[in-house]
């Protein structure tokens, strides 16, 4: 008998082979990485659409070979819901940051989530607006220095960091969301299962699905990679505990795709 | 098909909307366009559509660009106020050259205003609303039938040039019930819309809808290109009605519900004998310019009429030949500032009687 031997290790299909522009030691490479490797594994590239958002991740055409479109800053569970309620039988994902979720965007994906849209949202928390240079955001952490907290965020005037995948765990429209980090090998491979589960919800038709991911942000933060991938577990992951907050995907079952769901109402004369 | 029904605007501009093909609406509650999205929510769910009633005008531009960019007929509508903020979202669209609709059935401003008809949003609407150096297309109809047609016609150029099409009308043509003959929609030949996503399946190359270019010289190049549309546009696209032009001493020039009352005046100028056109914008944006030019070759007297304190004149000026002489009856939209026909017609004689 032969045996076939697979390579363990190889580069997504749903990632080009290129040079991605991250500074070394971000986490968007690694977080996208694992949604190609989640689009690999239900073999959707062919009918996967990407909706990029503002900031870093701006560029998610020039990485995943997959559609794209791109969303003004905060509004791509809005574009997303545009095209989903179009392509129903098209797999659609967002991959926003901090900023544009959790602040400029927060309406859209409140309401997104709320009508249960049946999209994909990797949600990247690096506790700061890495494209423009450092300043606050809605997830920096109480006394965290950014170039506009230089005195570190004053919870008393500024409010706490917002944990979002508890905040929308509490809608009913939402099927799955939770949290993961890749700043271990361990972290990884639960980041990597948990963004694969976020996809299946979508593939059975089950729903909005919500995976917050922590995420490194070295230039930012004034620290090396090693130390900056550190600080995500000493002190992101105290304040946005790991773990899955809300999964109903056995309950939800598979929704009708690609159908009227008023079709009882019969057709206009 | 071809009977006459007895409509309001609004519902008509909606029957247009599906017959030309749109199934899908996304829009937020505000008046004076509300019938819109209420028919569209009765109606696009029996034939198979989608409507959102989104959480702001915000998302609702973005799911209309999102459904845009799957390559199908949608739309939103709103008023000022709404339209204001879609403005991000509509340079986006044009940025990123995807088609749509936008409906701005116009009230008063600036601010929460009020919700009588006004013209005061022209500046907004053809100079580019939002940010970065754009144009949309921009049609004003001045009936419950044009609501109807140019909203079909709005779509095919939208298709057709790949730039977004806004209908500007207020609530004088929104709300006013009167005769419409709906027509079918005939496809005028537009092409494909190969360009839009769908998931790459059996493409080679990805289907990208952005309008970020970063580049050397791509976003500039991007930019003449937009131009170049922009231009063509204006070369083959525009659009106005002319009445009694050929021996007019005086034309009076209006858009919209303002050129509905102002048809009446000139009407009753030409009743006592007074030479006196009347020359309509239908597209805004492309400004019927050598049409105006040409008129004034003859004539060298303008009145212009507008709810609101002058924008389309400073258009207008840009346009008629260089002897012409302009003069404008601006009325700030507000309860009790429409014009009635009397009052523009003591403005037609006022500049009338000044030719001798
Ligand atoms: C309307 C608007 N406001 C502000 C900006 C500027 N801007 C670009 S990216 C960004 C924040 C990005 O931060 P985040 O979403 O956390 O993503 P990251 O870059 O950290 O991955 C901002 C404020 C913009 N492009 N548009």
């Amino acid at each position: 008998m032969t045996t076939v031997l697979k390579p363990a290790f190889q580069r997504p299909v749903s990632l080009k082979d290129v040079q991605t522009h991250f500074c070394p030691g971000c986490h968007h490479g690694t977080i996208h990485r694992l949604v190609a490797e989640a689009i690999d594994h239900f073999d959707i590239q062919e009918r996967t659409i990407g909706v990029a958002s503002v900031g870093c991740s701006v560029f998610l055409y020039g990485y995943f070979d997959v559609d794209v479109v791109e969303a003004p800053h905060g509004r791509a569970p809005a574009v997303a819901t545009g095209v989903k309620r179009v392509l129903k039988d098209r797999m659609v994902f967002t991959y926003q940051g901090d900023g544009d979720l959790a602040a400029i965007g927060t309406s859209e994906i409140i309401h997104a989530a709320n009508r249960g849209e049946g999209i994909t949202v990797i949600f990247v928390n690096n506790t700061t607006y890495g494209m423009t240079g450092g300043q606050m955001a809605p997830t920096t952490l109480p006394e965290q220095v950014t170039t506009t907290s230089p005195y570190g965020r004053n919870v008393g005037s500024e409010g706490y960091p917002i944990r979002m995948a508890e905040l929308l765990s509490i809608l009913e429209g939402v099927t799955f969301s939770a949290r993961v980090a890749v700043d271990s090998p361990r972290h990884v491979l639960e980041a990597g299962k948990t963004i694969r589960k976020a996809f299946q919800c979508q593939v059975e038709g089950a729903g909005f699905a919500f995976v917050e991911v922590l995420s490194a942000c070295p230039t930012n933060w004034g620290m090396n990679s090693l130390k900056a991938n550190e600080r995500v577990g000493r002190e992101m992951i105290p304040y946005f505990p790991l773990g899955v907050f809300r999964d109903h995907t056995a309950k939800a079952g598979k929704k009708p795709q690609g159908e009227s769901k008023l079709s009882h109402l019969g057709k206009k004369s | 098909m071809n009977k006459r029904l007895f409509v309001k605007g609004n519902d008509a501009l909606a029957m247009g909307a599906i017959e030309a093909g749109c199934r899908y609406y996304f829009g937020y509650p505000i008046t004076p366009q509300s019938e819109i999205p209420e028919y569209m929510s009765r109606e696009l769910p029996r034939i198979g559509g989608e409507f959102i009633q989104a959480e702001s005008e915000i998302a609702s531009i973005n799911m209309l660009l999102g459904a845009s960019a799957c390559g199908v007929r949608a739309m939103t509508s709103s008023s000022s106020p709404g339209i204001s903020l879609k403005q991000e979202g509509i340079s986006y669209m044009a940025g990123s050259e995807l088609p749509g609709l936008i409906v701005n059935i116009c009230r008063s401003g600036p601010g929460l205003g009020g919700i009588d008809a006004s013209q005061a949003d022209y500046f907004q609407a053809v100079k580019g609303g939002g940010h970065g150096g754009y144009h949309i297309i921009v049609l004003a109809p001045h009936s419950v039938q044009e609501m109807y047609d140019l909203t079909m016609l709005a779509f095919d150029l939208s298709d057709l040039y790949r730039i977004p099409a806004m209908i500007l009308g207020d609530s004088v043509v929104g709300q006013m019930k009167e005769a419409l003959v709906p027509h079918s929609y005939r496809n005028p030949g537009l092409p494909s819309k190969n360009w839009a996503v769908s998931g790459k399946g059996g493409r080679k190359e990805q289907s990208i809808i952005k309008s970020l270019y970063l580049g050397d010289g791509e976003l500039e190049a991007h930019n003449l290109k937009l131009h170049e549309r922009y231009r063509i546009l204006k070369e083959k696209e525009v659009r106005y009605e002319g009445v009694e032009l050929e021996d007019a001493r005086l034309i009076v020039t209006a858009f919209g519900s303002a050129a509905r009352i102002s048809k009446t005046a000139v009407r009753m100028a030409r009743e006592v004998g007074m030479q006196v056109g009347l020359l309509r914008p239908i597209t805004l944006y492309p400004f019927p310019e050598q049409a105006f030019r040409k008129a004034t070759e003859t004539c060298g007297r303008v009145l212009c009429v507008e709810l609101n304190a002058g924008q389309m004149v400073e258009d207008v000026r840009l346009s008629v030949h260089r002897d012409a002489e302009v003069f404008l009856y601006g009325r700030p939209p507000g309860a009790g500032s429409q014009p009635t026909p009397e009052e523009i017609f003591e403005q037609i004689k006022k500049y009338y009687e000044a030719i001798s």
